[in-house]
């Protein structure tokens, strides 16, 4: 089909959106906050890994412990859905396959963030698994 | 979702060959893409032994000498020779630039290949359509919006603020960093590309400038403007030296400005 849109209206297209500052902030402060937050997880992992289960048990317990590792887990899988969102946005570009797409992003990232958040309250507030279990 | 088979007419053919002139003493052989979409050929490479003693030192030089002595249908286009016009922008070597500052002694490699500035559809040989380019760049309204009365001279501007225009002005629309960039290859249609973004910050912050408030909701976009990843090609192609990137980071810090 021969288009006789005008170059401009084209280049104009369906016009702005209006949005996307505050995702490009988002992007940004959860990648700040990642910082300091891997570093206290790669040294939670390393202390667990040279404990027994009771004390991985009673560390993750630790109202400060299990607080971290949920905003870890919470922010590390909203980064991940901002950044593959935007890997899909890139180099999709079939409608049905790019809202399939976004929408299986979406669901899994939030899936496995509430999965992952989940296990850690579940281990945090279980008062009935003996410690030295 | 992902296309596997390449789309008609882009595997490029063998071409055809132009020796060097009896008597030549220094020949340096010129890889040149030739297209004509009217045809029913796919491109071809054609290869041209250049007696480059008989030209100039630019890659311009040699394709104005292969025009006039070898091959007199390649279509380029060219209009200032001293990088001023843009209208040369062209793929040598691997990089976009401007045939007519870019010496062939500087393209690194034994062959000098030349081709079109990428991802545009191809008019012929040499030239690219640049319609949706200066499409995009109509649609950002390059020009000063007012609406105080004019003045009985001129709109004043201080030394300082004109100063900020400085590494944005120089812009001659040549189309090198826009074309280099991954980002504007897969969403032409929606992402305006660095030449039109830097061009955008070249209005936002002059100083004369009425609808600064406007031009930041028109660029606030997924595709219009945050397509741009940094990838920085821009700023390594640009010929005139220009940041295209640093200027793209300026619109979307005050976009941020706007909200905190």
């Amino acid at each position: 089909m021969v288009s006789y849109r005008t170059p401009l209206g084209r280049a104009r297209g369906l016009g702005s959106a209006k949005h996307g500052a505050s995702h490009w902030v988002s992007e940004r402060v959860s990648a700040i906050a990642l910082v300091p937050l891997t570093i206290w997880a790669i040294y939670g992992v390393l202390r667990l890994a040279a404990g027994d289960y009771g004390f991985a048990v009673h560390w993750v317990q630790s109202p400060l412990n299990a607080t971290l590792a949920v905003i870890t887990l919470a922010i590390s899988f909203w980064h991940m859905h901002a950044g593959l969102r935007v890997v899909v946005e890139d180099y999709i570009h079939k409608t049905l396959t790019k809202t399939a797409l976004l929408l299986l992003n979406l669901f899994i990232c939030g899936l496995a963030g509430a999965l992952a958040i989940f296990s850690i309250l579940k281990v945090a507030l279980d008062a009935g698994i003996p410690v030295g279990a | 979702m992902v296309e596997l088979v390449m789309p008609k007419n882009s595997r490029v053919q063998k071409g055809r060959h132009h020796p060097a002139p009896d008597g030549a003493k220094t020949v340096k052989t010129f890889k040149v893409y030739r297209y004509d979409p009217e045809g029913t050929e796919n491109p071809r490479w054609d290869t041209y032994d250049v007696d480059v003693d008989a030209c100039g030192p630019m890659v311009l030089d040699v394709l104005i000498h292969i025009k006039n002595t070898m091959d007199p249908g390649l279509a380029f286009r060219r209009s200032c020779r001293e990088g001023v016009c843009g209208s040369c922008a062209m793929n040598i070597g691997g990089r976009n630039t401007l045939a007519c500052t870019h010496g062939w002694s500087e393209v690194p490699g034994k062959d000098v290949q030349v081709s079109p500035l990428p991802s545009m559809p191809v008019l012929k040989d040499l030239i690219p359509d640049l319609t949706q380019f200066y499409a995009q760049y109509a649609s950002i309204e390059p020009w000063l919006h007012t609406e105080t009365p004019e003045p009985q001279k001129e709109w004043l501007q201080s030394p300082e603020d004109r100063e900020k225009l400085d590494g944005l002005y120089e812009c001659i629309l040549c189309a090198c960093c826009t074309t280099s960039c991954p980002s504007y290859w897969w969403n032409a249609d929606k992402y305006l590309g660095p030449a039109t973004l830097l061009q955008s910050y070249r209005w936002l912050i002059d100083s004369r400038d009425e609808a600064t408030g406007e031009r930041l909701d028109a660029l606030e976009d997924p595709f219009k403007l945050y397509r741009c990843h940094t990838i920085m090609n821009c700023a390594q192609v640009c010929p005139k030296g220009l940041n295209p990137a640093k200027a793209i980071a300026e619109v979307k810090k005050m976009l941020v400005d706007r909200v905190v």
